[in-house]
C-alpha cells in the first residue's frame, strides 16, 4: 500500500481536489461582495449619499469597467433607482449573496463530506481486500479484534482529513501570504518583525509536535492491544471462568487502561502546552509593534499613520496561521494513523489479486494428480513437521494418511489445503505449482475438512452452503426504487474503488452440487447430511424452532392432517393418555392455568409471562368472570405452600429447578408481601400487589404440584373467560396474541407445539422421546420430513458456531466439503469430537456418499486411528515427519513395520 | 393424588421414616408423579441411572437378565424404594423394573436424592441399613445356592 497518505489521496481524487478549489474560489466571489455590500447600504440610500435631492435616482447594476488603454467601457447602463427603491434593492442584493453564500458553502461541505467518505470506504476496502490475500502465517500472530479495529475505528479519522487535505493548506496559506505582503508593503522592517516570529513558529510548533507524534502512535497501539485483549477475554471467556482468573483479566486491563490515561494525559498536557506556545509567539508580534513601532515613531522616524495601518493589517494574519498550524496538526494525526495501518497490513508474500479473481464459468475438473514433491513444513517455530516427503495422489485414489503423534500427516493435508505454505520442495496438480492455481480452481474443485471448524453467525443452511457460493451467477432486476437504488450502489461503489458484485444475487454454485437449481438442491443437502449423520440432529433443531411461515407454506397447510394423524396414531397405540390436546371448550389440566386462561401463543411482550397479570384488558376480563378473587386467593396459597416449603433453602439449592411460580431470589419479597397481604381484605390490595400474586397461580399445574386447588367448577369459570378474553379482544391487542386454533398453525409457537397442539402428560417420564420419534414418523409418512428438516436449516448457528455442539460443527463442515463434489477431498481428521465408532460409521458413509452416481474423487483422509485405514486403496504412514510407509492395508500388514505396530 | 397424600405414603417408607414431615413435603414437591399401566418399563437392566422410585400404589417385578433368561428375582411392594443402587454406585441399571398391575411412583431425580442424603443424616443411615439388609439376604441366599451345589 502506498504508504504516503498525502500521496494516496492525491492519487485517488486529485481531479476532485482540484475541482472543489476552482469552487472554493469561485465561491470567494460572492463573499467578498457581501463584504462590500454593508457599506453601500448605510452610505447609500440609509445616510441618503447620492440622494440629496428628493426624487433623486442612481443606476443600480451598471456595469462598467476601466479598461487598459481602451478606457472607460460601460456594459450596461443599469436602472435608475430612487432612495427607497435602492434600500430594498441592495437588501435583497444582499439577501441574494446570504442564500448564493449558503449554497456554495452548502455544496462545497457536502462534496468534500462525500470526497471523504468515498475515501475512506476506499481504504476500509483496500485493506479488507488485503486481509483476504494475507498469507496464512500472517494470522497465527494477529489477533482478530486488533485487524478490526484498524478496520473500523484507527482509519476513521481520514474521513474528515481528506475533503481539507489539499484545500486548506493552499486556501489559508494564500490568505497568510496575502496578509504577510500587505503588512511588508505598509513598512519593510516591522513586516520583517512579523516574518520573523512567523518563521520560528513554522519551525518550533512542528519540532514540539514531533513528541505529540510518538505519543499519538503510542496512544493508538495502546487502543489497538486493548482491543485486542477485550476480544481475547470475550473469545477465551471459558478459559477465564475455569481457572477463576477473572481478576487476572480486571488487573490487566485496568493496566491497560491506565496507560492509555497517562499516554493520553501526557497528549493532552503537551498539547495545550504547545498551543500555548503558539497563542504566546502571535501575541507577541503586536508586542513587538507597539514597542518598536512606537519608540520609531517618538524618535520621528516612522510616521504614525504607518504604525496604524501595520498594526490593523496584521489582524488577519494570525487567524490562517492558526488554523494552517491546526491542519498541520490534523496532517500529522491522521498521516500517523495512517501509517500505522498502513505497516500492519505491508506484508511479504501477499496472495497475487490473480488467484483469487472472479470466476463466473466452471474452472473444469482437476484430472491431474496432486503430488507433493519434496515437501517440507515448518510450524511458527521453525520445528520441522515434515521432511522433504514425496507423494502423489492419483485421481480417483483413496488414501488414509496414518501418523503417529509426530507423524506430519496433518502439516501434509495442510498443504494440499493450501493453509501452510511449504518450507521447501513444492505441492504440484499435474505440472502446476498448487500455490500458483486460482482459487477458483482449487475453491472449487478441491474440498478439504478439518476439526478445527469455524462456522460463520447465519443458519445452518448459509453454513452449508457457503462452500457453494464462489461467485454471482445470476443478475437480478430490480423495479422502481431498488433500481435506482442498484444504479446507485454500482456506481458509488466504481468511485470508491470497490467492486460493484451484487450480495443480492444468486451466488450458489447448484451444479457442482450435482442440482440443477434451488428446487433440488435439498436433495442433495439431505444426502450429505444423512451420510454425516446430522439429519436428526437438525430435525430436532426443526421441532424446536418456529417455523418461518414465508418459506414452509405446506407444514402449515398442512398442519390439521398432521394433527389428526397423530391423533389417530396415538389411539392406535393406546398411547392417547401421553398428550392432552388443546380443545377450545375445555380445560387442559397440564397446561398451566395462565395457559388455560389465555389458550393461545402470545406474539408479543404485552401478553407475555409476567405482563399478563398485570394487563389491564386481561384483569378486566378475569373481574367480570368472577376470577379475580378466586385466583388471587389461589396465588396466596401456592404462595404460602411454596415458602413453607422453599423457605429454608439456599437460593443456590437444585430444588429451585422444581419451582415453577416464583426464582429464588423472589422468596424474600413474596415472604413480606405475604406478611402485609395476610388478613387484608381483597378489596384493599393495590392493583400491583393482586398481580403480583395473581401471577403465581397463572403457573399452576394440577397434575404437576398437587397442592389440589383446581375444581371443576373453577375450571368451568376459566373456560368462560377464555372466551369472555377473546369476544372483545381490543385492537391493540390483536397482534399480541395467537388463539389456539386446532384448523391454524401458531405462527409463534414451535413446530413440536404445533403439531402436539396439546401438553404432554407430566406423569409419563419418557413421553418427550416417545412422542418424538412418533412425530418424526408422521412427518415421513406425510412427506413433511424434507420440510422440517428445511426449518432446522433456518437454526442459527450463534457466534462461530457456538451454539451448535464440537461434533455437530464438524459433521457440518465435513457435509459442507462434501456438497460441492470436489475431485479431491481432503479430511484431516475431521471428526475428532465424536467416538470412534461414530467417526467411523460417518466415515463409511462419507466413502460412499463421495462415490454415489459414479464419480470417483480422490479421497485423503487423515485417519484418527489405524483401523481406519482399512476402508481405502491405499495407506501411507508417517512418523517423524518422513513418510516411512506406503503401500495397500494388505502389504503393510504383512510387511509387518509401524502400521502393523500402530494397528495392534 | 394430592402433595399431602403422597406426604403420607412417603413416612410410612422405612428409608424417610426419619425425616420431618416438611421435608418430606418437599421431597414429594421435587419429585415427578409418574404413572405406569401393566406391563410398561420403569428403567431396564443396563441403562443409565438417574433416578430413583418410591412406589405409591400398585405392584412391580424386578427382572434380572441372565444366560438362562429373565429372572424375576423380587416384587416390589407399595411403600418401597427401588432404583437406589445405580444412583450411589453411578452405575448402570443392575436389573429391569416392569410394572405387574397398574403403578403410581414418585420418581426421585439423581441429583436431588444425593442432596437429601448429605442433609439428612438420619436418612442416609436408614439407607446403609436397608443396603446392610439386602446384603446379609444375598449372602444368606448365596450360601445355600452354593451348599445346593
Amino acid at each position: 500500500m502506498e504508504p504516503s497518505l498525502a500521496r494516496y489521496i492525491w492519487t485517488h481524487t486529485k481531479k476532485q481536489q482540484l475541482w472543489i478549489l476552482v469552487i472554493v474560489l469561485l465561491s470567494m466571489i460572492p463573499y467578498f461582495m457581501s463584504f462590500d455590500l454593508p457599506k453601500l447600504i448605510v452610505n447609500g440610500p440609509i445616510q441618503g449619499k447620492g440622494f440629496d435631492q428628493p426624487g433623486a435616482t442612481q443606476p443600480f447594476m451598471r456595469l462598467h469597467y476601466n479598461l487598459p488603454f481602451i478606457g472607460e467601457v460601460q456594459f450596461f447602463p443599469g436602472f435608475q433607482l430612487d432612495r427607497t427603491t435602492t434600500l430594498f434593492a441592495l437588501s435583497l442584493v444582499f439577501l441574494l449573496l446570504v442564500v448564493i453564500n449558503g449554497l456554495f458553502k452548502f455544496y462545497i461541505n457536502t462534496y468534500k463530506g462525500r470526497l471523504g467518505e468515498r475515501m475512506l470506504r476506499r481504504i476500509r476496502f483496500d485493506l479488507v481486500d488485503r486481509v483476504l490475500r494475507f498469507p496464512p502465517r500472517y494470522f497465527k500472530r494477529v489477533k482478530s479484534a486488533e485487524v478490526a479495529t484498524m478496520v473500523k475505528d484507527e482509519v476513521e479519522p481520514l474521513g474528515g482529513f481528506i475533503g481539507d487535505a489539499f484545500l486548506q493548506p493552499v486556501l489559508l496559506g494564500g490568505q497568510a501570504v496575502t496578509a504577510m505582503l500587505f503588512i511588508v508593503v505598509q513598512n519593510f522592517w516591522l513586516g520583517m518583525i512579523a516574518a520573523v516570529i512567523v518563521l520560528i513558529q513554522i519551525v518550533l510548533i512542528p519540532r514540539m509536535r514531533r513528541r505529540l507524534i510518538v505519543l499519538g502512535r503510542k496512544r493508538q497501539l495502546t487502543a489497538r492491544a486493548l482491543s485486542g485483549r477485550v476480544g481475547e477475554i470475550v473469545d477465551g471467556i471459558g478459559a477465564v471462568h475455569v481457572h477463576d482468573t477473572s481478576n487476572y483479566e480486571r488487573a490487566d486491563i485496568a493496566a491497560r487502561l491506565g496507560l492509555i490515561f497517562k499516554i493520553r494525559f501526557d497528549l493532552y498536557q503537551w498539547k495545550f502546552m504547545v498551543k500555548f506556545l503558539n497563542n504566546f509567539l502571535a501575541q507577541i508580534t503586536p508586542f513587538l509593534f507597539y514597542m518598536v513601532g512606537g519608540y520609531l515613531v517618538i524618535q520621528g522616524r516612522l510616521d504614525v499613520g504607518q504604525l496604524v495601518a501595520v498594526i490593523g493589517a496584521y489582524k488577519d494574519l494570525p487567524g490562517p496561521m492558526k488554523e494552517l498550524i491546526d491542519w498541520d496538526q490534523d496532517r500529522q494525526d491522521v498521516q500517523v494513523k495512517y501509517q500505522q495501518v498502513v505497516e500492519q497490513f505491508t506484508v511479504e508474500g501477499l496472495i497475487a489479486p490473480r488467484i483469487g479473481a472472479l470466476t463466473i464459468d466452471d474452472p473444469g475438473p482437476m484430472t491431474n494428480p496432486l503430488s507433493a514433491i519434496g515437501l517440507s513444513m515448518a510450524d511458527d517455530g521453525g520445528a520441522m513437521l515434515l521432511d522433504r516427503i514425496s507423494l502423489q495422489v492419483k485421481p480417483g485414489e483413496t488414501v488414509a494418511l496414518v501418523s503417529t503423534s509426530t507423524g506430519g500427516a496433518e502439516a501434509l493435508a495442510e498443504a494440499f489445503a493450501r493453509l501452510n505454505w511449504p518450507e521447501s520442495g513444492r505441492v504440484a496438480s499435474g505440472a502446476d505449482d498448487l500455490l500458483e492455481l486460482p482459487e477458483a480452481v482449487t475453491g472449487r474443485r478441491m474440498s478439504y475438512a478439518s476439526s478445527d471448524v469455524f462456522l460463520f453467525q447465519a443458519s445452518l443452511r448459509d453454513n452449508l452452503l457457503y462452500g457453494l457460493k464462489h461467485a454471482p451467477l445470476t443478475s437480478v432486476t430490480y423495479e422502481g426504487a431498488a433500481a435506482d437504488q442498484h444504479r446507485w450502489n454500482i456506481h458509488e461503489a466504481r468511485r470508491s474503488g470497490n467492486p460493484d458484485l451484487d450480495i443480492h444475487s444468486d451466488w450458489i454454485d447448484y451444479a457442482s452440487a450435482g442440482a440443477t437449481g434451488r428446487h433440488d438442491l435439498f436433495e442433495a443437502v439431505r444426502r450429505v447430511l444423512d451420510a454425516v449423520v446430522l439429519s436428526r440432529d437438525v430435525l430436532d433443531l426443526g421441532l424446536r424452532s418456529s417455523a418461518d411461515l414465508t418459506r414452509h407454506t405446506e407444514l402449515a397447510g398442512r398442519i390439521v392432517e398432521l394433527r389428526a394423524a397423530l391423533r389417530t396414531r396415538l389411539e392406535h397405540e393406546g398411547l392417547s393418555e401421553l398428550v392432552v390436546p388443546f380443545e377450545p371448550g375445555a380445560y387442559n389440566k397440564e397446561a398451566t392455568i395462565g395457559q388455560n386462561l389465555l389458550f393461545g401463543a402470545a406474539a408479543g411482550p404485552e401478553l407475555a409471562d409476567r405482563a399478563l397479570a398485570a394487563n389491564p384488558y386481561f384483569a378486566s376480563v378475569l373481574r367480570q368472570a368472577g376470577l379475580d378473587r378466586t385466583l388471587y386467593e389461589m396465588g396466596l396459597e401456592i404462595a404460602e405452600q411454596a415458602i413453607e416449603l422453599f423457605a429454608d433453602l439456599p437460593p443456590d439449592h437444585q430444588f429451585f429447578q422444581q419451582l415453577a411460580f416464583m426464582s429464588a431470589e423472589e422468596i424474600p419479597a413474596y415472604e413480606t408481601l405475604l406478611q402485609r397481604l395476610k388478613n387484608r381484605p381483597y378489596e384493599t390490595v393495590s392493583e400491583n400487589d393482586r398481580a403480583m400474586i395473581v401471577t403465581l397461580s397463572f403457573a399452576y399445574i394440577e397434575p404437576r404440584h398437587r397442592f389440589g386447588l383446581l375444581s371443576d367448577e373453577l375450571m368451568n369459570k376459566i373456560v368462560a373467560a377464555r372466551n369472555q378474553f377473546y369476544e372483545n379482544l381490543p385492537p391493540e391487542l390483536e397482534n399480541a396474541v395467537e388463539r389456539y386454533d386446532p384448523a391454524k398453525y401458531i405462527a409463534a409457537a414451535a413446530v413440536m407445539d404445533n403439531v402436539l397442539f396439546g401438553r404432554l402428560g407430566s406423569n409419563h417420564p419418557d413421553a418427550p422421546d416417545r412422542i418424538r420419534s412418533i412425530v418424526y414418523d408422521i412427518l415421513d409418512e406425510l412427506g413433511l420430513y424434507a420440510e422440517l428438516l428445511d426449518v432446522g436449516l433456518d437454526f442459527n448457528v450463534g457466534a462461530g458456531g457456538r451454539r451448535l455442539t464440537g461434533g455437530q460443527r464438524q459433521k457440518l463442515d465435513v457435509a459442507r466439503a462434501l456438497l460441492k463434489r470436489p475431485d479431491f477431498l481432503i479430511l484431516n481428521r475431521p471428526l475428532l469430537a465424536l467416538d470412534q465408532r461414530v467417526q467411523e460409521k460417518v466415515m463409511q458413509n462419507v466413502l460412499e456418499e463421495a462415490r454415489r452416481d459414479g464419480r470417483s474423487p480422490a479421497i485423503v483422509w487423515v485417519v484418527t486411528n489405524p483401523a481406519m485405514a482399512m476402508m481405502f486403496d491405499r495407506v501411507v504412514v508417517f512418523d517423524a515427519g518422513r513418510l516411512v510407509e506406503d503401500g495397500t492395508h494388505e502389504t503393510l500388514l504383512a510387511a509387518g513395520g509401524i502400521f502393523k505396530e500402530l494397528l495392534s | 393424588m394430592l402433595l399431602k397424600d403422597e406426604v403420607g405414603m412417603l413416612q410410612r417408607v422405612p428409608l424417610f421414616s426419619g425425616i420431618e414431615l416438611a421435608k418430606l413435603k418437599l421431597l414429594a414437591f421435587t419429585s415427578d408423579r409418574v404413572s405406569y399401566s401393566a406391563g410398561q418399563i420403569l428403567f431396564r437392566q443396563g441403562d443409565e441411572g438417574d433416578a430413583a422410585y418410591v412406589i405409591l400404589s400398585g405392584k412391580a417385578d424386578i427382572l434380572v437378565d441372565s444366560d438362562s433368561g429373565t429372572i424375576k428375582v423380587a416384587e416390589l411392594l407399595p411403600n418401597s424404594i427401588v432404583g437406589e443402587i445405580a444412583i450411589l454406585c453411578n452405575s448402570s441399571r443392575t436389573a429391569t423394573v416392569r410394572a405387574a398391575s397398574p403403578v403410581e411412583a414418585l420418581r426421585i431425580r439423581k441429583d436431588h436424592f444425593l442432596r437429601l442424603m448429605k442433609e439428612f443424616p438420619e436418612m442416609t443411615i436408614e439407607l446403609v441399613r436397608v443396603l446392610a439388609d439386602r446384603l446379609s439376604h444375598t449372602t444368606a441366599d448365596l450360601i445355600d445356592a452354593r451348599s445346593a451345589k
